[in-house]
Formats: C-alpha cells, sequence, structure tokens
C-alpha cells in the first residue's frame, strides 16, 4: 500500500520544527510501523536526504523507548499497543498519517520524534525504590504476600515508562506513571515503610519537572500500551492522604 | 498545612471544596423546591430565623469558593504550561468536553454566583422588587414575588438557564473526580461513580432549570 | 601470554568463601577516593553501579538508551534460575551446577559455575526485597515453574517479563544511588574505546549521542556491562542497539576475547516475513511445555495445517528424542527445525518455519486454561502475524538469541587488562557452549550484586586512587582516534545504506556461521567478510553531521566493529574442530547427527588476542579441568 506522512522534523532542541510530507510507497502488511519508517529513512539517506530520527530499541514492547503521536493518539490506533508493535495492516492504502513526537514541558524535543524523558527518571530517583541495600535480604518467603497483593502490584509494575500517558494528557501530567510505581510499592509489604514519603516526594518532583497536574480525564489510561489503569491514581491519592494524616 | 503545596494536596483541597459546594447545591436546591408547593416564603422565613445555621453556613461556603477559585486558576495556569508547544493532530478518547473546560464553566458559575448574590441575597439589582420591601399577607419577605418577577423576564432567566447549565457541566466531570481525587472508589466502583457523577449533575441540573423554565413558560404561578 | 584464571584452591564447595576471606578489603573513608566507571545499565551493569555505589565508591554509569531502564535486559520473558528448591523437587545448588556445566556441554569452568549457583538464592531475596513482584501461590509464597528442560522447578517468574521486573528493582537501586550522590547517569552515551595507561584500564572514551562530543573519563577502574553481540547476524531477538562495539574496542587494546562462536540460536521466534525485518521476536520457551512441533511428511504438501491428517505429520521432536520431546534444549531443538526446513519441509512463506500446534493440549485442557497460560504470547502473536493461534498452529523459526562468548575473565571477572572487570553477557565466564533458559538473568545478577563488589575492592586494594586524569597522553590519542574515526564515516558519502550492509553481513553469517558450521561454509565467510568490509569502508552512505543526533552514524560505528568481529568469530568458529553445545560442526556429528565433542583436544577456552589490524589474532587457551564432575555425552534421547 502507499500512504502520504505528515512527520514533525525539527532540528534540534532550538529549532521550531514543521510537519514536513512524505511518501511511503509499497508498504507491506506485515511490516511494523517502525519498519515502515526505516523504509522512509532508507530512501531519504540513498536520495540525499536526512533520515527521520526515533527511538527505538527492542522492538517487542517492552523497553519503551519508542512512542511516537501517530494521527493524534500516543502509539497510534492500536489498543495495549506500542508504536514499534503497530503493525501495518492497521491502516488501508492511501491513508494519511499525522506523526509526532510525545509532547510535554518535560519531555524537550531533542530531535525530530527523539524527546528527552530524563524527567521520568528523576520522579523515579525522587522515591520511586525500597531502600534495601545489597546482601543481608531476608529469605524470598520470609514475609508472605497475599496473591491478590502481588498481582496488583505486577499490574502497576508493568509500565515500561514510555511517557505514553504524558503525551495523551490534555495537562502534560505524569500522574499515571507516578501512580504505577506508587502503587506497585505500595502494595508490597517490603514498600510499606517508605510508602508516605515516597508519595509525597514522588508527586512534588513530579511538579517540579514540570507536568500538569491531574484533573482525572483518564486520557492516560486509554493511551497506556501496558493497560495501566487510571485507578491507580486513586490508589496513589489514598496513599497521599493517608501520609498527610498519620 | 502541606498539603497545597503539592499537586495532589491542590487537588485534594479543589475537590474537597467542590464536593462541600456540591453538598450545599443539593440542600440549596432542595429548600427552592418549597417554590413548587407554594411554600417558598415560608421556607426563607424560617431559614433566617435560624440565623445561626445561616451564618455557620455561609462561613464555611465563602472560604470555600475562594480556595477553590485560587486553586483552579493556579491548576489551570500549571496544567496550561505543561504543554508549550501543541499537537497538530490531537485526538481525545475519553476526555469530555465538560472535563477539559472546567475553568470556563467555572468562571460562568463564578460570575452567575455574583450576580445571583447580588439579585437574591443582597437584592440590588431590581431594588424595586427587593423581599424586604414586599411583604406577603401573612406579613413575611416576599420572596416569591422577588423570584416570579424577576424570572419572567427573558434576559434573566437565560442567565439563569447559562448559569445552571454551567454547573451541570462543571459537576458532570467534577462530582466523579472528586471522588477519584480523594480516592474513594474502587476497582467496581469506579466505572458506576463515573457514570453517577454525570447522572446526579443531570438530576440537579433537572431540579435546577425547572424553576426558571415553569416561571417563564407561566406553568408555575402562586 | 598464560592465561591464569586464579581460581581459588580447596574443595570446589569453599573456593569462593576462602577468596573472600584472601582478598583485599578498601576502608569505608578510602572507598569515596575511588572512581569505578561502569558502562551498560542492563541487569548485570546497573546491579553493580548500585551496589559500588552503596558501598561508597563513586560510580559513573552509562548507557546509549535515554534511561537506564531501557537495557536489553528489560526484554527477557521466562524467569531467573535459583537453587532455592522451594518445591523440594530436589534441587540443590550442586545439582544446579551440574545442570548448568552440563547444559554448556563441558565447557565452562567448574569453580566459576558453582559460585553461580551458591550465590543464585541470595538474588531471589535480593530481588523480592526489592519489591520484584514475583508470581505467588495462594498461601503467598513464591511460585516456581520448570523451565527449558529442566527436570526440576527452579524457575522464578513474574509473568511474563520478569527480565523487566528484575531491571527495574536494579534499575530503582540505582536511581536511588544517584539521588544520594554517589552514582553519576550518562545515559545517550556511547563508549567508544578503552582508556589503558601503564597496562591498567583507567578510563572511557564516549560520545554523547545528543551533542556528538566526544569525552573522556577517568576512574581508577572499569567495568563492562554491554550485554552479547547476537546482532552481527542483523536478524535477532536481541534489542536492535545491541552491539559489540564496548567488548570489541577493549579487545583492541588488549582484552582477549573468549569463545566468540559460541552463539546461541533460540528455537522459538516468530519466522521472517521479507527484507523489511528489522528484528525477530522470540516466543518463550515455556509454549514449548504444551505446544507440539511438526512439520508435513511431505515435501510438497501444501495444505492447511488443519486438514493435514495425523500420519502426514511429523513431530520430528518426539520421533528424534523420545524422553524429552519438545521440551529438548535449544541448540538441538533448533538444529532439528533447521534440518526438516533444509529438507524442504518447512511451511509458511518462504518455507523457514515449523508448527507450534496447541490442538492437543487445547483439547486436552481446555480453551481456557491455555488462555491463562499463554494468552499474552499468544496475542503477541497475533499482533505481529494477524494468526489466531487458538485457531491453528503458530509458525516458528529458530533465531540468534543469545552469545555465551565474551571477553575473557579470570575467577574475579577480571580480563587480561588489570582493572578491567567484564560482567553478564559480555563476559565468557558461565555458560560454556551454551546456556540453559533462564540462566543469564541470573548470571547477570550474581555478577552485579554478588562478585564484582568484592573483587573489584581487591583491586582497588593495590591500586592508589585518582592517578589518571583525561589530560593524560593516552586519553588524549584515545579521543582523537574516536573522534578521527566518527569523520572517517562520515566522509565516505557512498551509496550503500548502513543497513543494508549490515543485512548482507547478517544473511552471510546466518547461512554459513549460524546454527551449523562447516570448514567449507566457514572458509566462504572468511573469503567474503573482508569484501563487505572494504565496501563498506568505501561505500557505506552515512547522512548528516557528527555534531548531533544522529542515529546513521551511531549505527555505522556498530556495524564497522561487527565487520571486523564478524571474522574473530569466524575463525573461532573454524579452529573449534568439534562440535559442542550450541557450536555444531558438520564434520563432527556422530552417526545420528549429534554433537560430537572432542575433550582431548578442546577442552579448553579459546581466547583470542588483537595483534593490530590486518594481523591475524593469535590463540591462546586455557585448559578447563573438570575435578568434580565427570565429561559425558550430552544424551537427550
Ligand atoms: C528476548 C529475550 C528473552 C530472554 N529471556 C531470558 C530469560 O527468560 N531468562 C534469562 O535468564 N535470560 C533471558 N535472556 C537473556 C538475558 O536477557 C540477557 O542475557 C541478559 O539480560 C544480559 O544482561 P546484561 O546486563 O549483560 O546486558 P544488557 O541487558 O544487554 O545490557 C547492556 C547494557 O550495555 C549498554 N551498552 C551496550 N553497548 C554500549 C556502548 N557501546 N556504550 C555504552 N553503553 C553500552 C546498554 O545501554 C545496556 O544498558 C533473554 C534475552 C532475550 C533477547
Ligand atoms: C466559582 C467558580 C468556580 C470555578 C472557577 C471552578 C473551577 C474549577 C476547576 C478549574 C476545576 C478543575 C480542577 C482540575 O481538576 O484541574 C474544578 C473542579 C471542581 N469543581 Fe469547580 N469551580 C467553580 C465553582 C464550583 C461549584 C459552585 C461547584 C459545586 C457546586 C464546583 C465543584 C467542583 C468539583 C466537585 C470539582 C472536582 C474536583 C476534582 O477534580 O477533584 N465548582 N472547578
Ligand atoms: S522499541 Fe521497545 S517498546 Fe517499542
Amino acid at each position: 500500500m502507499n500512504l502520504t506522512l505528515y512527520v514533525w522534523r525539527q532540528k534540534d532542541a532550538a529549532d521550531t520544527g514543521q510537519l514536513v510530507r512524505y511518501q511511503a510507497k509499497n508498504i507491506s502488511p506485515d511490516m511494523s510501523f517502525l519498519e515502515m519508517l526505516d523504509g522512509v529513512n532508507q530512501e531519504l539517506i540513498t536520495t540525499g536526504g536526512e533520515p527521520i530520527a526515533f527511538d527505538s530499541d527492542c522492538r517487542e514492547g517492552i523497553c519503551g523507548a519508542c512512542g511516537q503521536v501517530v494521527n493524534g493518539v500516543p502509539h497510534g490506533p492500536r489498543k495495549l499497543t506500542t508504536t514499534c508493535q503497530l503493525h501495518m495492516r492497521n491502516f488501508r492504502d492511501g491513508d494519511t498519517i499525522y506523526i509526532e513526537p510525545f509532547r510535554s514541558r518535560a519531555f524537550p524535543v531533542i530531535k525530530d520524534l527523539v524527546i528527552d524523558r530524563g524527567s521520568l527518571d528523576r520522579i523515579i530517583q525522587a522515591g520511586g525504590y525500597i531502600s534495601v541495600h545489597t546482601g543481608g535480604a531476608p529469605d524470598g518467603n520470609a514475609i508472605l504476600i497475599p496473591k491478590q497483593d502481588a498481582e496488583t502490584a505486577m499490574d502497576a509494575a508493568e509500565c515500561i515508562g514510555c511517557g505514553a500517558c504524558v503525551a495523551a494528557c490534555p495537562n502534560g501530567s505524569a500522574m499515571l506513571f507516578t501512580a504505577a510505581k506508587v502503587t506497585h510499592l505500595a502494595k508490597l509489604p517490603q514498600g510499606r515503610p517508605e510508602a508516605g514519603r515516597r508519595v509525597c516526594m514522588m508527586t512534588e518532583e513530579m511538579l517540579k519537572q514540570g507536568f500538569g497536574n491531574c484533573s482525572n480525564h483518564y486520557e492516560c489510561e486509554a493511551a497506556c500500551p501496558k493497560g495501566i489503569k487510571a485507578r491507580f491514581i486513586a490508589k496513589l491519592n489514598r496513599e497521599f492522604v493517608t501520609a498527610q494524616f498519620t | 498545612m502541606f498539603l497545597p503545596a503539592s499537586s495532589v494536596g491542590r487537588k485534594l483541597v479543589m475537590a474537597a471544596t467542590g464536593q462541600l459546594m456540591t453538598v450545599f447545591i443539593i440542600l440549596h436546591v432542595a429548600g427552592n423546591s418549597t417554590i413548587f408547593f407554594g411554600n417558598l416564603n415560608a421556607y426563607a422565613a424560617g431559614l433566617h430565623s435560624l440565623w445561626v445555621l445561616l451564618w455557620a453556613v455561609r462561613i464555611v461556603m465563602l472560604p470555600a469558593v475562594i480556595l477553590h477559585i485560587i486553586y483552579a486558576l493556579q491548576l489551570t495556569v500549571e496544567n496550561g504550561k505543561a504543554r508549550p508547544v501543541d499537537y497538530m493532530k490531537k485526538e481525545n478518547r475519553t476526555s469530555t468536553f465538560a472535563g477539559r473546560n472546567m475553568i470556563w464553566t467555572g468562571a460562568v458559575i463564578g460570575t452567575f454566583l455574583v450576580y445571583h448574590l447580588l439579585q437574591y441575597t443582597f437584592q440590588v439589582t431590581n431594588p424595586a422588587l427587593s423581599a424586604y420591601r414586599n411583604l406577603d399577607e401573612a406579613g413575611r419577605p416576599d420572596v416569591f414575588l422577588m423570584v416570579a418577577r424577576t424570572l419572567q423576564q427573558p434576559l434573566i432567566a437565560a442567565v439563569y438557564l447559562l448559569g445552571v447549565t454551567a454547573l451541570l457541566l462543571h459537576l458532570s466531570h467534577g462530582i466523579q473526580s472528586s471522588f477519584q481525587t480523594w480516592g474513594l472508589n474502587g476497582e467496581r466502583s469506579f466505572p458506576f461513580i463515573r457514570k453517577g457523577g454525570s447522572a446526579a449533575a443531570t438530576i440537579l441540573w433537572l431540579a435546577y432549570a425547572a424553576i426558571p423554565v415553569t416561571i417563564f413558560t407561566g406553568l408555575l404561578l402562586r | 601470554m598464560t592465561l591464569d584464571p586464579k581460581i581459588p584452591s580447596g574443595p570446589l564447595t569453599e573456593k569462593w568463601d576462602r577468596r573472600k576471606q584472601e582478598m583485599k578489603l578498601v576502608s569505608p573513608a578510602n572507598k569515596r577516593k575511588y572512581r569505578i566507571i561502569v558502562v551498560g545499565t542492563g541487569l548485570a551493569g546497573a546491579s553493580a553501579a548500585a551496589t559500588l555505589g552503596e558501598l561508597g565508591y563513586n560510580v559513573d554509569a552509562f548507557c546509549f538508551q535515554d534511561s537506564p531502564r531501557r537495557g536489553h535486559s528489560i526484554a527477557a520473558q521466562g524467569g531467573i534460575n535459583a537453587a532455592k528448591n522451594y518445591p523440594g523437587d530436589g534441587d540443590s545448588v550442586w545439582r544446579l551446577f551440574l545442570d548448568t556445566i552440563k547444559g554448556g556441554d563441558f565447557r565452562s569452568r567448574e569453580a566459576n559455575v558453582f559460585r553461580l549457583a551458591q550465590v543464585s538464592a541470595n538474588i531471589i531475596d535480593q530481588a523480592v526485597a526489592q519489591g520484584v513482584p514475583f508470581a505467588r501461590d495462594y498461601a503467598g509464597y513464591l511460585d516456581n515453574r520448570s523451565f527449558g528442560g529442566a527436570l526440576v522447578s527452579r524457575t522464578f517468574y513474574a509473568r511474563g517479563q520478569t527480565g523487566q521486573q528484575l531491571l527495574l528493582g536494579a534499575y530503582g537501586a540505582l536511581m536511588r544511588q544517584v539521588k544520594l550522590g554517589s552514582v553519576r547517569l550518562h545515559p545517550r552515551s556511547e563508549m567508544l574505546d578503552l582508556v589503558v595507561v601503564n597496562g591498567h584500564a583507567k578510563g572511557i572514551t564516549v560520545r554523547n549521542l545528543v551533542t556528538g562530543e566526544i569525552s573522556s573519563h577517568a576512574g581508577d577502574a572499569v567495568c563492562l556491562a554491554t550485554g552479547g553481540y547476537a546482532n552481527v547476524f542483523y536478524l535477532s531477538t536481541n534489542a536492535i542497539g545491541s552491539n559489540v562495539t564496548a567488548t570489541f574496542r577493549a579487545y583492541k587494546r588488549g582484552a582477549l576475547f573468549a569463545n566468540p562462536c559460541y552463539t546461541q540460536i533460540h528455537p522459538t521466534c516468530i519466522p521472517v516475513t521479507g527484507d523489511h525485518q528489522s528484528k525477530l521476536t522470540l516466543m518463550s520457551e515455556s509454549l514449548r511445555n504444551d505446544g507440539r512441533v511438526w512439520v508435513p511428511k511431505n515435501k510438497d504438501d501444501k495444505r492447511q495445517p488443519g486438514d493435514i491428517p495425523e500420519p502426514d505429520r511429523d513431530y520430528f521432536l518426539e520421533r528424534k528424542y523420545p524422553a524429552y520431546g519438545n521440551l529438548a534444549p535449544r541448540d538441538i531443538s533448533s538444529r532439528a527445525a533447521k534440518e526438516v526446513c533444509d529438507e524442504g519441509r518447512g511451511v509458511g512463506p518462504g518455507g523457514r518455519g515449523v508448527y507450534l500446534d496447541f490442538a492437543g493440549a487445547i483439547g486436552r485442557l481446555g480453551e481456557q486454561t491455555i488462555r491463562e497460560r499463554f494468552g499474552n504470547l499468544f496475542e503477541m502473536y497475533e499482533r505481529i502475524t494477524d494468526e489466531n493461534a487458538y485457531r491453528q498452529p503458530m509458525r516458528i523459526y529458530p533465531a540468534p538469541h543469545y552469545t555465551m562468548g565474551g571477553l575473557w575473565v579470570d575467577y574475579d571477572l577480571q580480563s587480561t587488562i588489570p582493572g578491567l572487570f567484564v560482567l553478564g553477557e559480555a563476559n565468557f565466564s558461565d555458560h560454556g557452549a551454551n546456556r540453559l533458559g533462564a540462566s543469564a538473568l541470573m548470571q547477570g545478577l550474581a555478577d552485579g550484586y554478588f562478585i564484582v563488589p568484592y573483587t573489584i575492592a581487591d583491586y582497588l586494594g593495590r591500586t592508589t586512587p585518582g592517578t589518571a586524569n583525561v589530560d593524560q597522553q593516552e586519553f588524549r590519542a584515545s579521543r582523537e582516534e574516536a573522534a578521527a574515526a566518527t569523520e572517517k564515516l562520515l566522509c565516505i558519502n557512498g551509496k550503500r545504506t548502513v543497513n543494508d550492509f549490515h543485512r548482507e553481513l547478517g544473511r552471510l553469517l546466518w547461512d554459513n556461521v549460524g546454527m551449523t558450521r562447516s570448514r567449507e561454509s566457514l572458509t566462504t565467510a572468511l573469503k567474503r567478510i573482508p569484501g563487505i568490509r572494504e565496501e563498506f569502508r568505501q561505500n557505506v552512505a552515512v547522512p548528516g553531521s557528527g555534531g548531533d543526533l544522529n542515529q546513521e552514524l551511531e549505527k555505522a560505528g556498530r556495524v564497522a566493529d561487527f565487520l571486523e568481529f564478524a571474522e574473530l568469530l569466524t575463525k573461532d568458529a573454524l579452529a573449534r574442530e568439534e562440535s559442542c553445545g550450541a557450536h555444531f560442526r558438520s564434520e563432527h556429528e556422530t552417526p545420528d547427527h549429534e554433537a560430537k565433542r572432542d575433550d582431548e583436544n578442546f577442552s579448553h577456552v579459546a581466547a583470542w588476542e588483537y595483534k593490530g589490524d590486518g594481523k591475524e589474532p593469535e590463540l591462546h587457551k586455557e585448559q578447563l579441568e573438570f575435578e568434580n564432575v565427570e565429561l559425558a555425552v550430552r544424551n537427550y534421547k
């Protein structure tokens, strides 16, 4: 199939950037979206153009490196699917596709579709861990964890840190990202001792990094390729309230 | 308190004050609906005799409104800054018109509120109709007269309809949102609260809108 | 050069304790005077950097991704082994040790493997304490499964995302140290060179992938945890950024490269669909627990799989290996699949695929059970192939997956360059000629959490801190060379893209140095690699400049190294005149086509020394001594 692409091109952080039109020809439905862009790039290189810069690594939906806003939706039209796992059979011959970077004040564009997501790392640095030293940990079965809690913790821990939640949020908030980590650790007995401190530090850092506040639009949940639930945000809020009054 | 220093804390204040105001407007519409049973004046007089309670409510509501407005402005400004370069193309999937325009529906409500207070509490907009000047047969301030005569005017009725419609939009997002903000939901109740919030807002709208509509159309007579 | 593995004396079970007791310590007050450079933030690198930071050293951690959380370890699905014996099915440190030695086809060091089995249990405890949400049973105890044909259930898992969860645990520990100021993070930095001063590793030269700036970092020791080189085959299950650059350039600075020909081919990957393909996707090995592998009996059977009656199907794994059947080890299953495809009985477009059929399991256990077990994998399969594996069999084919070879290290994980430590998949240490499922995560974390933090102290304790600085001649020269190499790539202005060359190299290796190798195929490859490399040097198109983010330039640098490294890999394969584990030489097979080891002549580690550009590398051998296990023929029949 043949497609018309409008791709965000921006030389560097200082550049204002614009959408540029490209034709993608002879696209196979078995290609992934990124392989389609690879193809466009190969042609750009051999015809003397500059290839479109975009991030990716694992290309199987787990590392969280990829991420583009495809036709107005982070990671594109298919639910629970990262850009690298989106296949071209989700499009039709003759389609026009708009491709933009994830946009947020906290995600400055580095080039084209490549953004700097260090702000998410800094939210984790503020407390998204359990402070345990290496060695001397008690036996893995010393503290039993109800299956239900372990499962919920895992539901939350599946976050891949891609930033689609931020990109989708009308407020550019990182609440879903933050809530996923808070819930993951708060659900486990090992994470309880620091739970209150953690939620305060992480939400404070979120604001410092330039993310917006949560207005409960739930766009994040709809965009998340890993199905992280907005109810984890409610959990974060509860943890925050508990932390204030204990 | 450390609450408003953080993003979640501010939202908690928004939600608490919002819920407080929601409770108030529920009581308010319950009181107002005495108009349909012909005893609005009795209700008003009763209310004023309970002046301690009346003032207690006013003393709570005033700071609530002020806090709500202050944080509304702060949050909205912060949220606006969070995406300096906007998308060329953006599709919204779960957010609603109401949810994205809280500040505007809020602004309409706020303006309306001022007008509403000037009109029926301070009674300065239409001095001739002031309830203190016109007593009913029982010698009570004739609140009904004041309300009915003002709402018979098309412009004023329209303003009231606009005000309560803004409220409808505001609450159709706000009620469910405030439950989420306080974490007062669980996995199963979450979808129910989301629908329940809009339903409650719609019921409130029907109850409020009924007054100007019935008066203006002449359905409601003394 | 004689290779001294520095294995401690004494009985196997006491070696590690002994070594720890003998080792020098660095006093707490002195630790902050030392600076350690850690390259790589996968499981091995992140765990090492976090632990070293925690101990009080100053650590600089580097990775090429935008965040340390994205190290390739994140993609590991199946699980991590540990000799906990929670299920009480007879597992023990000793058994895990034996399985690993046997799995590696007796080409690994006893002492290293035993230590790995010993510390395996601590890894689980550490991970649980960090909040890794391993699967649990209803009573709240940790759950285990059997994996990759092991006869005991010793694999711990977190759904199909064990690597992700373990990495996030290590990443959390690392982020904590960053916050505390002991670790400095350098994401989007690619190591281009190792700096050696007076024979000791003292720093690295990196390119900042955003600004293009080439800079050096000096320290008192360097840890490389840069992962494996399976991407030399172009198509592999590795992340597309995985590369050999860091280890290969260390090799060029004098570190020996051991057993480069040991490359593991994983049997259950989604087959290639076309030239556009950029990577291959692994389908967890656990699928083989319930799926049956088959191809049509007849070459020209073009019927739909459902229309092929039982008598016309060949369940070749069950036929050839009745005892293990569909659970036969990776190398054996992979080769068997290749064989039937070579006979022309492969299925799917291009004929490079075999069926993995769940019809029987669905009939027996019900679709619901299969959905619970493998739902996410079936979904992933559907997303990629548009086929519903509940209705028709999956198609799978082997793909390059893991590399057992790596920089040579001694018992302390120190390379032949003092001060250069190598961890995780980047070293050669524990898996011999073939790695068992769920053992790579174990090894990476063992190295990072529990081994290097001890052994590096022994080295540092003998080293004066802070002697190196980036203004030294060696550092300056390193920067100049790196800059010149980058400039050179940009100046070629050729006609063919980097991917094009990489694809060509990959195909050549896959066809000639892949699952089965012969003297002939290896010689063919050796003849053709230099040609591709030459053309690359003259005709590659690298657009853009070196002064900003330039992904083609990054790729070009990596492919340039693969083009040189491929030759080393092939030479090693040619030199190893035997079949062992994943290295299968068709000249060396038993009458029924199984790998035939030659313990007399090849019971050694082949470690290659760089002798200069265009010169033959020199082979050094470390003899493997087996004092505790008896060398036996692997038998999975
Ligand atoms: C799909 C898949 C599934 C797997 N499943 C399992 C499993 O179930 N169980 C199991 O035990 N093993 C599994 N493995 C193997 C296992 O995941 C890896 O062997 C292991 O994670 C390697 O960890 P590492 O820390 O050594 O390296 P990696 O995780 O590969 O990390 C390498 C690090 O080095 C950095 N780096 C690399 N080159 C450079 C450079 N030039 N400059 C700067 N930084 C650099 C990278 O940024 C990265 O941070 C699987 C592998 C794959 C591909
Ligand atoms: C007076 C003028 C008002 C303004 C300017 C205003 C503004 C806002 C804004 C901007 C928000 C969204 C905050 C966010 O999530 O980012 C909000 C939320 C809300 N408002 Fe108002 N509002 C006003 C009056 C009212 C009134 C009268 C009520 C109730 C009757 C009300 C109830 C709520 C509720 C329940 C919320 C939800 C809080 C949450 O999201 O948790 N507001 N308001
Ligand atoms: S590239 Fe790893 S998630 Fe898409």
